[in-house]
C-alpha cells in the first residue's frame, strides 16, 4: 500500500475520535452497508467523521489492507476498529455499542 | 460446484459449526452495484461454532473472511455475517 494512503488513514483515525470510512457520505450515503451504519451513529446522536472511499480509488483498496478487512463500510473508535456493518448493527442491538462508546469518552444519547 | 455450496463447505471443513445457515440474497440486490446477473453475489451466513470461543467478533469475521478470500474476490459483493458460539445461540 501506497504510504500516503496509510498515512492519511492513519491521521484520520488519530485525529478525529469516531471516523466512519464509507461509500458516499453521511449526508448522500451510495451503498446500503454504509447507510446502516450512518443510520446508527445518528440515531445515537454520535458526532463523526464519513470519509468517503468513492473519491480515491487508492483510499478504497488502502482501508481494506490497513484494516486487514475486505469490506466497507470500516468504524474506527479512537484509533480502534470496531467492526464492519454486521458488528455495528449487532453492538447496536445488544446495547454493548452505546456502552463501549461511553467507556471510549464519546458522548451517546440516550433514546 | 455453486458458490454457496462451495461456502458450504469451506465452513464445514474448518469451523465444524453446529450450526449453518447461508442464505443467497442476491436477488433483493437486483440492479445495485456489485450485483451480477449470475446472482450469488449476496449472501447471509450465520455460523454457531466452538471455533469462536474467545474471540472478539473483529476476530471471527477476519477468520470467516480469510476462508472464503477466493469467493469474495472473485464473486461475493457483500457478505452479511453472524458468528456465534453454541452458548451465545442458544
Amino acid at each position: 500500500m501506497d504510504t500516503t494512503v496509510s498515512e492519511r488513514i492513519r491521521r484520520d483515525i488519530t485525529e478525529n475520535d469516531v471516523v466512519l470510512f464509507m461509500k458516499g457520505t453521511p449526508v448522500f450515503p451510495q451503498c446500503g452497508f454504509s447507510a446502516a451504519v450512518v443510520q446508527v451513529l445518528n440515531h445515537m446522536g454520535v458526532t463523526f467523521k464519513g470519509v468517503d472511499v468513492l473519491v480515491d480509488p487508492s483510499l478504497r483498496q488502502g482501508i481494506k489492507e490497513f484494516t486487514n478487512w475486505p469490506t466497507i463500510p470500516q468504524l474506527y473508535v479512537k484509533g480502534e476498529f470496531l467492526g464492519g456493518c454486521d458488528i455495528v448493527r449487532e453492538m447496536y442491538e445488544t446495547g454493548e455499542l452505546q456502552e463501549s462508546l461511553r467507556a471510549k469518552g464519546i458522548a451517546v444519547e440516550d433514546r | 460446484m455453486d458458490v454457496a455450496n462451495r461456502i458450504r463447505a469451506k465452513l464445514t471443513e474448518a469451523l465444524a459449526p453446529v450450526r449453518l445457515e447461508i442464505v443467497d440474497d442476491s436477488h433483493r440486490h437486483k440492479g445495485h452495484a456489485g450485483h451480477d446477473p449470475r446472482g450469488e453475489s449476496h449472501f447471509s451466513v450465520t455460523v454457531v461454532s466452538e471455533a469462536f470461543r474467545g474471540k472478539s467478533r473483529v476476530e471471527r469475521h477476519r477468520q470467516v473472511n480469510a476462508l472464503l478470500a477466493e469467493e469474495l474476490r472473485e464473486r461475493v459483493h457483500a457478505l452479511a455475517l453472524r458468528t456465534l458460539t453454541p452458548d451465545e445461540a442458544a
